[in-house]
């Protein structure tokens, strides 16, 4: 196993709460990690200071052999770590094509003046991003709301925009914010088959849910949080027989 | 364009290309109608390209990125007064204005930078505030520098600027043809702006259907999941500050030469908030719109104020109103009636920061 993304010791405190302690996890190349912990467990937390939302007290992320930079997102997602928002965050004037081509973003190279006196390989990157961007409207099955404006698609296509603008960014790890939160049970199974694709096209995905079915059904190894520390992190079959994590969840005399 | 092709009455919908010739007969023959009434229409016809190509400018930083500025008639300022330094009598430098035009707009493009380093994490009500502090800062020092050193010449302002001389060509001076015909040299002024204006507004159009241009619109959106999908915000809010003080730099040139003189008192915060009126009232993002915003907001209270008077005083047989009161008072009126009727502005922005047809037109897409 190749190890894609290792956290080691990430500490975070906001104030006198410390929302993380000492987490430490690894991430193998190929595989859906799945992270899970009751509310304020601190999943999103670890989320923001993977992306370069936030700037971790302690600890460090190696991804693909080297050390990521610390709160620069925009230097996170070019070394290819993507993620999506638990609540959807969407470019909502643009359509669901534009919010795609936004994603092609670091992928590509189009400058100032390139685009000014539109150069040759300016307008030529700009048909292959348009293309790419159909492409992967297609992929995740919302292609006929190209031209729609973000803002007016339904929820569940909203959340599949948001993952194919993730994709975008040519990422070897995605990074999901309960992506099945709010889908009934035919959207979630849509949304189960879209991330197994994904996962087979070589994509690592690293998923944040409360859907305990959904992640013990899809995830090839779990990790659980609570109050800021990591529990346990294996494979699901493991992780549904521990007492700690039962305890977690349900409390202490549910544990026996 | 295809915004202006599509206001056409009747043709605009029914056929485009008879709307289409009609805008640009419109365009070209506007100065002439105008003279037909008299030369100080033409006049400020020529004031409206300007504020058209102001209204440009700022609906780049406004419309596209979503940065409210309120001081952006500073950067006019700098473009104004990089003429009078570098072709005026003032310090006896006389530079062609190939230089001197792409010094103003270098000169407010810098500006422009160091507006936005401050304000880069300032977002809606307080980078409005410090935005308007900083058009206030430009224009006191343009009042006050003429002491100990005079550079500005203060409140006086800067008389005596060159002309707009292209190739040895004065654009101010009158071609004569024969000794009864001649061309008015506002009217030159016109085409000269004019060409101006076109340069710009297809200049933006581009920056607008291209990767910096979704880069702001992104940023506009949520600047968050743009940092998310990889976007250097502050680096694409910096480009957007800088690239629309350049189309204010290079308007306040045009101002310069045009004019014949500058003083601060044509950079108050009044005229910064006319520009931001003229975006929001053609409609924010919405080139064509905003286009329209700043030809109507120039034009009906200069319409206004010629009229004011003689239909008054033939109503009333007084003048009860003062045209400048007048004036003010139908452009709030305006404005109101313009956020309650069409929040939007005359012509509201729909997204476009792509061309879909590239790859979309033998695809089926709904709407």
């Amino acid at each position: 196993m190749i190890k894609l993304l290792e956290a080691q010791g990430i500490c975070k405190h906001f104030g006198g709460l410390q929302a993380l302690t000492d987490v430490s996890l690894s991430i193998n190349k190929g595989e859906i990690y799945g992270l899970i912990g009751p509310n304020g467990a601190g999943k999103t937390t670890f989320f923001n200071v993977l992306s370069g939302a936030y700037t971790p007290d302690a600890g460090e992320f190696v991804f693909a052999g080297s050390q990521l930079p610390y709160g620069e997102a925009h230097k996170i997602v070019e070394r290819g770590i993507a993620r999506t928002f638990q609540n959807i965050r969407l470019f909502r004037e643009l359509t669901a094509l534009e919010n795609v081509m936004v994603g092609h973003h670091t992928r590509s190279h189009a400058g100032l003046f390139g685009i000014l006196f539109q150069r040759k390989q300016v307008r030529e990157e700009e048909r292959l991003v348009t293309e790419r961007a159909y492409e992967l409207l297609k992929y995740v099955g919302i292609e006929r709301f190209a031209n729609t404006v973000s803002k007016n698609l339904s929820y569940g296509d909203q959340r599949r925009l948001e993952i194919a603008r993730a994709l975008a960014t040519e990422p070897q790890l995605l990074a999901l914010d309960e992506p099945a939160a709010g889908m009934n049970a035919t959207e979630t199974t849509h949304l189960r088959s879209l991330i197994e694709t994904i996962r087979h096209d070589g994509v690592t995905v690293l998923l944040i849910e409360h859907d305990v079915k959904l992640v013990m059904g899809l995830c090839d190894r779990v990790a659980v949080l609570d109050f800021g520390k990591k529990l346990v992190e294996d494979v699901p079959a493991v992780v549904q027989r521990s007492a700690a994590v039962i305890e977690a969840y349900l409390g202490g005399a549910h544990a026996a | 364009m295809d915004e202006l092709v599509r206001i056409v009455p009747y043709f605009g919908t029914h056929n485009p290309k008879v709307a289409r010739a009609i805008v640009l007969a419109l365009i070209l023959v506007a100065p002439i109608l105008a003279l037909g009434i008299g030369p100080a229409w033409v006049r400020i016809l020529d004031f409206a390209l300007l504020y058209v190509m102001l209204a440009v400018g700022l609906n780049l930083v406004v419309g596209f990125a979503g940065l409210l500025d309120l001081g952006y008639i500073a950067f006019y300022a700098v473009g104004a007064y990089t003429w009078a330094f570098l072709a005026s009598p003032h310090f006896g430098v006389h530079l062609p204005f190939w230089i001197v035009l792409p010094l103003g707009a270098g000169f407010a493009a810098l500006a422009g930078v160091i507006l936005g380093f401050p304000v880069l994490r300032l977002r809606g009500d307080y980078l409005a505030i410090v935005t308007l502090g900083f058009g206030e800062i430009v224009r006191i020092f343009m009042n006050n520098l003429n002491h100990p050193i005079n550079i500005t010449n203060g409140p006086q302002g800067i008389n005596m600027l060159d002309s707009l001389h292209i190739f040895g060509w004065d654009v101010s001076r009158r071609i004569v043809i024969t000794d009864s015909f001649s061309i008015n040299s506002l009217l030159l002024y016109y085409y000269v702006f004019l060409a101006f204006v076109t340069l710009s507004v297809i200049l933006v159009q581009r920056l607008q259907v291209s990767r910096i241009g979704r880069a702001w619109a992104a940023i506009r959106d949520d600047d968050l999941a743009a940092k998310a999908v990889g976007i250097n915000v502050r680096n694409c809010k910096l480009l957007a500050f800088a690239m629309g003080a350049t189309f204010g730099g290079v308007a306040g040139g045009l101002f310069g030469a045009f004019q014949g003189f500058v003083s601060p008192e044509s950079f108050s915060l009044m005229e910064s908030i006319i520009v931001l009126a003229m975006v929001v009232f053609g409609g924010m993002g919405n080139i064509g719109g905003v286009i329209i915003g700043a030809l109507l907001l120039s034009w009906l209270p200069e319409v206004l104020r010629s009229y004011a008077v003689p239909m008054q005083t033939a109503l009333f047989g007084q003048v009860l109103l003062d045209p400048e009161i007048l004036r003010m008072l139908v452009y709030a009126l305006a404005l109101i009636f313009m956020m309650l009727l069409r929040p939007s502005g005359l012509m509201p922005a729909h997204s476009r920061y792509s061309r879909p047809d590239l790859v979309l037109a033998n695809k089926r897409v709904g709407p």
